[in-house]
C-alpha cells in the first residue's frame, strides 16, 4: 500500500493554474525526485502535500488519512510529513539544539531532558553534535540546512519533503547536505525531493517524476528517464544539461 | 530685579523627592510591563488575529494615539465613576499608562511581526505547531528584537508623560516638585531640580531597557 | 446654579478649541523655524554645533514637556518678563517641537546615501552646492510624512498648557466638568474633539509615507 496518495490535485494562484490534475502515489521507503523547469509546479505540489498550500480540488492521503482543512487536521498531517526548505528557515533566536528540541517540547509536550537527549541524537546523526549550542548565524549554510534536517527528523515523520534543499547553498557546501540526504535514503526514509541536482537524483532515487506545465509529464526509474526520455519536453529538459 | 538662585533649601525636601521618584518608577515599572503585554496582544490581534478582533483593536489604537494622555487620564479618573468604575489615583494613573503604552506598543510590535519572513511561519507550521504556538515560540522574540530600541524609546516617552499624573494627586516626582515650590515659593529651583532628575531617570531607564534587551535576545548577529 | 445642556457643553468646548488650534499652529511654525536654524548648524562642516544640537535634543526629549512648561512659566518671570500663560506655553512648545523636528530632519539628511554625495562631488560640487542641489531636495521629500506625523504630537502636547493655566480645550474641559458635574460627557467630548483634530493628520502622514515608499 502506498504511503502518500495524490489524486486529481489542482491548484491555482489567481488566474494561473499551477497544478492541473496531479496523480501520484509514493510507497513507504521510496525515494522520489521531482524535476522540471521552474514554474512547472514542483514546489507547489510539495507544499500541498504538507498543507502549506490548500488545494482547489483533488485528494491527498497520507498513511490512509485524507488531508482535510482546519488547523487540527493539518497539524495531524504535519506530524507525519516533515519538510525541509530551500532557505533552511531555522529560528534565529534559538540555538541549533533548541531548534531541534522546540517542536518536541511544544507540540508533543515532551519534558526538556527527553527532548534534549533526542536533539543531541539527531544532531549527531547529521554530523553536528558539536554545534548544539551554536546559533544559526554562527553556522555555515550547509550546517544550517543539516540542522533543519535534524529538526524535521526529531518529529519522527513517516516521510520527508525536501524543497530544493541545496539551491541556496554555495557549491562547496552542497555535498555535505546531499550526503545527509543520501544516508536518510539508505536508512529507508521515504523522501520526496524537488531538486536540480540531476546526478544526485540519478544515483539515489527510485523514481523520477518530470513535471511540465502543472502535470506529471513522465514518470520512471532514473535510468529510463535520463537515458531514454519519451517526450520531447523531457528530452529538451535533459538535453539542457540540468 | 536681580534674582539669586538658591538650591540649598531643597535639601530638606529630599525625602519628598525620593518618595516621588519611587512613585514614578513604580508607575513605569507596572505600566511598562502591563503596557507591553497589552501591546503584544493587540499587535497579534491586528496582524495575525481574526478580523472581528482586529477591527476593535484598531479603533482602540487610533483613539489612544490621537488623543492626549492627560485627557485619557481625566476620562479614567473623573469620567469612569459615572459608569460605576471608581479607581484610586494610583490605580487610575497605572491604568491610563497601560492603556496608553499598549496602543503605541501595539503599532511598534506589529511592525516587528510583519517584518517576519514567511519562511518562519511555514517552518513552525511544518513542525505541526499551531498558529498560536508558532507566534509564541517562533515569531514573537525575533519580532521584539527587531523593534526593541523603538519600544524602549516609547517606554521612556510614557515615563516622561507620566509627569501629568500629579494632576489627579498621585504623589509622583512632579507632585514632589509642586509640593516643594508651594512651601518655599521658589518654583524655578524646584522644577529645575525635578527636571534634572527626570533627565537622569530617562537616561537610566533607556540604558536599563537596552541592557534587558541584551539579556532577552542572546542570538549573536555575527556570521561564523 | 446653572444647568448645562449637552449643546452648551459642546459649544463651549468647540469655542475653546480655537486656542488649541492657534497654539498648535504657533508652536509648529515657531518650532519649525527654530529647527531649521538648528538643522543648518547641525549639518554644517564644523563638528561642535552638531554636538550642541544633539545635547539640546537630548535635554528636550529626555525631560517631561510639563517640566519645560513650568520652567518657561517661572523662568521667564525671573528674567523680569511679565509672563502670560500664552507666552510661556508658546515658548516651551516651540523649544520642545524644535527638538523633535530637528532630530527628524537630521535623520532625513543622513538617510541620503553616500552615493549621492560621491556622485555630486565627482561633478565638482562643493559642500554647500551638494547640500543645496542634491541632498536637501531629496531629504525634503523624505521629511514630509514624519513631519506631518509629528504635528499630531504638537496638538496633543498643547493639552499640557492647561496645567499652567492656559485656557484651551483641556482647561475648558476641566472647568466645564467641575461646573456641570458631567465629567464623563465633558471629557468624552474633549477626547473626541482632539481625535477630530489629530486623526486626519495621522491618516495624512500615513498616506504620504505609503506614497513615498511606493515611489522608492
Amino acid at each position: 500500500m502506498s504511503l502518500i496518495e495524490i489524486a486529481g490535485l489542482r491548484k491555482s494562484f489567481g488566474s494561473t493554474e499551477v497544478l492541473r490534475g496531479i496523480d501520484l502515489s509514493v510507497a513507504s521507503g521510496e525515494v522520489v525526485a521531482i524535476i522540471g523547469r521552474s514554474g512547472s509546479g514542483k514546489s507547489t505540489l510539495l507544499r500541498c502535500i504538507n498543507g502549506l498550500e490548500s488545494p482547489d480540488a483533488g485528494a491527498i492521503t497520507v498513511a490512509g488519512e485524507a488531508l482535510g482543512t482546519g488547523e487540527a487536521r493539518l497539524r495531524a498531517l504535519r506530524l507525519k510529513v516533515g519538510m525541509i526548505f530551500q532557505q533552511f528557515n531555522l529560528f534565529p533566536h534559538k540555538t541549533a539544539g533548541q531548534n531541534v528540541m522546540l517542536a518536541r517540547q511544544v507540540v508533543r509536550g515532551h519534558p526538556r531532558a527527553e527532548a534534549e537527549a533526542l536533539a543531541r541524537r539527531m544532531l549527531n546523526r547529521v554530523g553536528l553534535g558539536a554545534k548544539f549550542d551554536a546559533y544559526p548565524a554562527q553556522l555555515s549554510g550547509g550546517q544550517q540546512q543539516r540542522v533543519a534536517i535534524a529538526r524535521a527528523l526529531a518529529m519522527e515523520p513517516l516521510a520527508l519533503l525536501c524543497d530544493e534543499v541545496t539551491s541556496a547553498l554555495d557549491p562547496e557546501l552542497v555535498g555535505e547536505v546531499l550526503g545527509v540526504v543520501r544516508e536518510l535514503a539508505a536508512e529507508g526514509m521515504t523522501l520526496i525531493m524537488v531538486t536540480h541536482e540531476m546526478a544526485f537524483a540519478r544515483e539515489v532515487c527510485d523514481r523520477v517524476v518530470f513535471m511540465h506545465e502543472g502535470r506529471v509529464h513522465e514518470v520512471g526509474p532514473p535510468a529510463e528517464i535520463f537515458a531514454e526520455p519519451r517526450t520531447p519536453e523531457l528530452r529538451a529538459f535533459v538535453a539542457r544539461g540540468h | 530685579m536681580t534674582y539669586s538662585f538658591d538650591f540649598g533649601w531643597l535639601a530638606s525636601y529630599w525625602p519628598v523627592f525620593a518618595a516621588g521618584v519611587a512613585m514614578t518608577l513604580q508607575l513605569i515599572f507596572i505600566g511598562g510591563l502591563l503596557g507591553i503585554a497589552l501591546g503584544i496582544a493587540c499587535a497579534w490581534a491586528r496582524s495575525l488575529g481574526p478580523r472581528w478582533l482586529g477591527t476593535p483593536v484598531a479603533v482602540y489604537v487610533e483613539l489612544i494615539r490621537n488623543t492626549p494622555f492627560l485627557i485619557q487620564l481625566f476620562f479614567i479618573f473623573f469620567g469612569l465613576p459615572a459608569l460605576g468604575l471608581r479607581l484610586g489615583e494610583v490605580q487610575a494613573a497605572t491604568l491610563a499608562m497601560v492603556i496608553n503604552l499598549g496602543a503605541y506598543a501595539a503599532e511598534i510590535i506589529r511592525a516587528g511581526i510583519e517584518a517576519t519572513p514567511k519562511g518562519q511561519f511555514e517552518a513552525g507550521a511544518s513542525l505541526a505547531m499551531s498558529r498560536i504556538q508558532t507566534f509564541r515560540h517562533v515569531v514573537l522574540v525575533p519580532a521584539l528584537e527587531r523593534i526593541w530600541p523603538a519600544l524602549a524609546s516609547q517606554v521612556v516617552i510614557v515615563m516622561l508623560g507620566s509627569a501629568v499624573v500629579s494632576q489627579i494627586a498621585v504623589e509622583d516626582l512632579t507632585f514632589a516638585a509642586n509640593f516643594a515650590q508651594s512651601r518655599s515659593f521658589r518654583a524655578f529651583e524646584a522644577y529645575a531640580v525635578s527636571t534634572v532628575i527626570y533627565l537622569g531617570l530617562a537616561i537610566a531607564l533607556r540604558a536599563a531597557l537596552m541592557r534587558l534587551g541584551g539579556l532577552i535576545f542572546p542570538a549573536p548577529e555575527t556570521a561564523r | 446654579m446653572t444647568q448645562f445642556t449637552f449643546v452648551d457643553i459642546l459649544t463651549n468646548l468647540l469655542w475653546a478649541s480655537r486656542w488649541t488650534l492657534l497654539l498648535s499652529l504657533a508652536a509648529f511654525a515657531g518650532g519649525g523655524l527654530l529647527a531649521l536654524g538648528l538643522l543648518f548648524a547641525a549639518i554644517g562642516r564644523a563638528r561642535w554645533p552638531g554636538r550642541l544640537v544633539r545635547l539640546y535634543v537630548e535635554i528636550f526629549q529626555g525631560t517631561p514637556l510639563l517640566m519645560q512648561l513650568f520652567l518657561a512659566f517661572f523662568g521667564l518671570g525671573l528674567l523680569g518678563i511679565d509672563v502670560s500663560p500664552w507666552l510661556a506655553a508658546c515658548a516651551a512648545l516651540i523649544l520642545w517641537s524644535a527638538a523633535f523636528l530637528v532630530e527628524i530632519w537630521r535623520g532625513c539628511v543622513m538617510a541620503i546615501g553616500r552615493g549621492q554625495w560621491e556622485a555630486s562631488a565627482a561633478l565638482g560640487m562643493g559642500y554647500a552646492a551638494q547640500m543645496r542641489h542634491v541632498v536637501l531636495p531629496q531629504a525634503l521629500r523624505l521629511a514630509v510624512p514624519p513631519t506631518v506625523g509629528f504635528s499630531v504630537q504638537v496638538v496633543k502636547g498643547t493639552a499640557l498648557t492647561s496645567i499652567i493655566g492656559f485656557l484651551e480645550l483641556t482647561k475648558a474641559g476641566t472647568v466645564l466638568s467641575n461646573a456641570s458635574f458631567q465629567p464623563f460627557t465633558v471629557f468624552g467630548l474633549v477626547a473626541l474633539i482632539y481625535f477630530a483634530l489629530c486623526f486626519p493628520l495621522s491618516v495624512g502622514a500615513r498616506r504620504l509615507e505609503r506614497k513615498l515608499n511606493v515611489a522608492h
